[in-house]
């Protein structure tokens, strides 16, 4: 298993170097001068302009840069935005924001997506599935914005469950709301999944030699039926996990929500080159984690699978 | 429990399916006695509605399967209508029940010992863990795992499917019960393991005076293990008594011809001087993937040769794992030996151009197993077993369909099945319709690889018939492999016996079945069900 996992981590270097590189040229061949950029219109003195290339190392070759900046990274240094913020800084900031809210999320997903699934799978065919089947496919159908926008009038500005928008603390219960709209798109596709898949294990000869063996239907259920079924939806889980780390664009945004989502939209739009090669660095790390951790959790569902055997 | 009245007496009993078009009986007035400490068989192709019985008893019936009429009266309680609280307190303590498929039946992500404790403590509610697991471990000894307690841990896929089909009988077993239901308990395996498992069954159930109930499709097995055989056919009891008399004096046509089709008629001789197939020292080793970086050679197949005359069959017999069907895979080209020659029509295989091999593909065909497996399910009938002509350029398609249609009359089918799909035609009809499909090309020489294993037996009987007929017909070279020494018979001129992927003996098919030579063989022949009631 560590052989296994030290193969992996090995697997994901050049991964993480092609990305990274990948990335950087692609902010280095973007249009325009950052430093004359960063002046506006009054205009760059020649003097300060040679000494801000110097100082970002603009003036040498883009191999150059490219080591300057991955040097930086290991020693812990993710360079400064042009604003003069250390981009560390920034990551620190957004990122605990972004997982807080993805935490949230995914525990929705898992705790109402799959107990939907399983209950609606059970019932094959009886009212409970047929409605749940429809009212998944309408949030499968709904734009995530128009969810957010019906979210924020009806349960904020009508009847003022919550409050419409999230402060610089995000706190637990401010960002119930955005996790919530979060949530419906995955779990109506975890609603799915999991019916389908309790319906396939249902079927099975094993579950009929649980019966046999005069286990109770509520144990039968339990432990053979429910955890065969959750192989496929744990995978699908933990791809979401990944999506919802690297943060939500639209959902940031429109509930103000300071996490990684929003903040690199704006620098983006600024082009701030160092904040978004160092917020994309760390989107790859964490969906390389997140996809080790999916197999290694295989592995624990189902033990055909072993790896490092 | 008094011997006045039987320990299951079921009347009447009718069971219906929901489908599409309405409702189909699968099962109609079915009617049977057991009595304590008795082995009753139910015998009866697939479909015919033997193991629906079984299920409903225990009312464990598939998707929309229901009790329609009439009434199961298990130790003096009535099961038709009883509450599951009932049927739950009734199953694995009072009525164990064996499933068919020892593959599918244990739970892949539970360890072994896990689904084993599981059953003892629904069944002895409140009993201490220690006690649960020191019974875990002596049911599975008792059904025959000797390694029980180191081997509790292990996952269903870590186990052969004999041992399998052991852990299952112990559950089955596992509480004691009045009755067992045995669903072809063996059917999936191979019938030397079939033997051991069977009489080690027996011997238990006999111990602890357990009624069976045995579903099987094999009228000997029925016989040789149960005093009493119910025949079903098409959803009815066709006929039932003691099991002796029902072989020897069958009185519905349909038990007639189940009886018939035991008695094989030992074939004439084919004899030819001209070789079709020679192979010579042929070995195969595969590497196995160890942990890190080893691997470990294993030897599949060593030092095999022999020849197989033109117009004749060769069977190649043996266990699963005896090599027999790597020899098969080499000799058509699909798996490459490490070492040894492989002659066809007197050229070598080995070094072939791939154009070669492509046109010695024409001159040789392969047949499957599985009928189920081995046919495209989206492709019709027609454009399967046309496909051949095609991937060969033979023919105009006006030609093509014309063989087509002499194809589907040379294996019996009639003409309105080439629109059909694979989905819609039963396993005969499919093994028909792969053999077409091998014989498009007009090949001389067919590899068939445990072509009829997967049939029932009236079914399995008149394929190697059809097999038979178009050897004579279309002078053909067969080499036959398979596990069952019964089929044999039929079918074999000459036959090898392999073991660990050597030849251990060979021999015309009436030497063989006379006069075994090694002991290896008469295990296997022993082992046929019911080999002695003949």
């Amino acid at each position: 298993m560590v052989g296994y996992i030290f193969k992996r981590v090995l697997q994901a270097l050049p991964v993480f170097f092609g990305t990274t590189l990948l990335i950087y040229f692609m902010v280095f061949a973007m249009p325009g001068d950052p430093i004359v950029a960063m002046f506006g219109d009054r205009g760059v003195n020649q003097a300060v302009y040679e000494q801000l290339r110097a100082q970002y190392h603009l003036d040498q070759p883009f191999l150059v840069q490219y080591f300057y900046y991955i040097t930086g990274i290991f020693q812990g240094d993710f360079g400064t935005s042009f604003s003069g913020q250390p981009v560390g800084d920034v990551l620190a900031a957004t990122f605990p924001v972004t997982i807080r809210l993805a935490l949230m999320a995914v525990t929705i997903e898992m705790l109402v997506g799959i107990g939907i699934g399983l209950f609606a799978g059970l019932r094959k065919g009886k009212l409970f599935d047929n409605s749940s089947l429809v009212m998944s496919l309408l949030l499968i159908s709904t734009p995530v914005f128009v969810i957010a926008f019906v979210f924020q009038f009806v349960f904020a500005i009508k009847l003022g469950w919550a409050k419409p928008t999230v402060s610089g603390a995000a706190g637990f219960t401010e960002l119930l709301l955005p996790a919530v709209v979060l949530s419906t798109l995955a779990v109506a596709y975890i609603v799915r999944l999991t019916r389908s898949s309790v319906i396939e294990t249902s079927g099975q000869d094993f579950v009929r030699t649980a019966y046999g063996k005069g286990l109770t239907r509520q144990r039968v259920v339990r432990v053979h039926i429910l955890r065969n079924s959750l192989i496929p939806v744990v995978t699908y889980l933990s791809i979401d996990f990944g999506v919802l780390l690297v943060g939500a664009t639209v959902t940031e945004g429109i509930f103000n929500v300071p996490g990684v989502g929003r903040t690199l939209y704006q620098a983006i739009i600024r082009g701030e080159g160092p904040t978004v090669v160092s917020f994309v660095t760390v989107m790859v790390l964490i969906y390389l984690a997140v996809n080790l951790i999916t197999d290694l959790l295989y592995a624990v569902l189902d033990p055909r699978i072993r790896y490092g055997k | 429990m008094s011997n006045e009245t039987p320990l299951l007496s079921i009347r009447d009993l009718a069971i219906e399916f929901r489908n599409q078009h309405g409702v189909a009986r699968a099962v109609d007035n079915v009617n049977f006695d057991l009595w304590q400490g008795e082995t009753l068989a139910i015998v009866g192709e697939s479909g015919s509605g033997k193991s629906t019985t079984a299920h409903a008893i225990i009312n464990l019936l598939p998707g929309t399967g229901r009790i329609a009429a009439g009434s199961i009266k298990f130790d003096g309680k009535e099961l038709v209508g009883a509450s599951s609280a009932e049927l739950e307190s009734i199953r694995g303590r009072e009525i164990g029940f064996v499933p068919q498929d020892p593959m599918s039946n244990l739970n892949p992500v539970w360890s072994v010992g896990f689904q084993v404790e599981e059953a003892i403590k629904a069944n002895n509610p409140g009993m201490a863990k220690q006690a649960v697991r020191a019974e875990a471990i002596a049911v599975l000894q008792k059904a025959g795992l000797a390694d029980a307690a180191a081997r509790m841990k292990q996952y269903p896929h870590q186990f052969s499917g004999g041992m399998r089909q052991r852990v299952l009988i112990g559950i089955g077993l596992s509480a004691n019960p009045k009755l067992l239901i045995a669903d072809e308990p063996t059917s999936a395996l191979d019938v030397t393991v079939q033997r051991t498992i069977l009489d080690h069954l027996s011997q238990l159930t006999k111990a602890s005076k357990t009624s069976v109930i045995l579903i099987t499709h094999d009228l000997g097995l029925a016989a040789e293990r149960a005093e009493k055989l119910v025949v079903m056919y098409r959803g009815k009891v066709v006929e039932a008594g003691p099991s002796l008399e029902i072989l020897q004096n069958p009185k519905h046509p349909y038990t007639q011809k189940l009886v018939a089709a035991r008695q094989v008629t030992p074939r004439v001789p084919h004899t030819s001087t001209e070789v079709a197939v020679k192979v010579s020292n042929l070995e195969k080793v595969y590497s196995i993937k160890g942990s890190g970086f080893k691997s470990t050679p294993f030897t599949a197949v060593s030092g095999v040769s022999f020849e197989i005359k033109r117009g004749t069959t060769l069977a190649l017999v043996g266990e699963s794992g005896s090599g027999k069907s790597t020899v098969a895979k080499m000799v058509l080209g699909l798996e490459k030996p490490t070492s040894g020659e492989i002659e066809v029509d007197g050229k070598q295989l080995a070094g072939m151009k791939p154009a070669a091999l492509f046109d010695l593909r024409r001159h040789m065909q392969p047949v499957f197993q599985d009928p189920y497996g081995s046919l495209d399910p989206l492709q019709n009938i027609a454009n399967t077993i046309a496909e051949p002509l095609v991937t060969h350029k033979v023919g105009t398609r006006k030609e093509r369909q014309e063989r087509v249609r002499e194809l589907l009359e040379q294996v019996s089918l009639p003409w309105a099945i080439s629109t059909r799909y694979p989905s819609e035609l039963s396993g005969g009809q499919r093994q028909r319709v792969a053999i077409a499909r091998a014989l498009a090309l007009k090949p001389d020489i067919v590899v068939l690889d445990e072509a009829v294993s997967a049939l029932d037996v009236l079914v399995q009987a008149q394929i190697l018939d059809l097999l038979a007929q178009l050897q004579d017909e279309l002078k053909l070279t067969y080499l036959f492999i398979t596990h069952d020494l019964a089929v044999v018979k039929a079918i074999a001129d000459e036959v090898a016996v392999m073991n660990k992927g050597q030849i251990v003996e060979f021999g015309s098919t009436a030497e063989i079945f006379a006069n075994p030579k090694q002991q290896y063989t008469r295990n296997l022949l022993d082992a046929i069900p019911g080999a002695k009631l003949l």
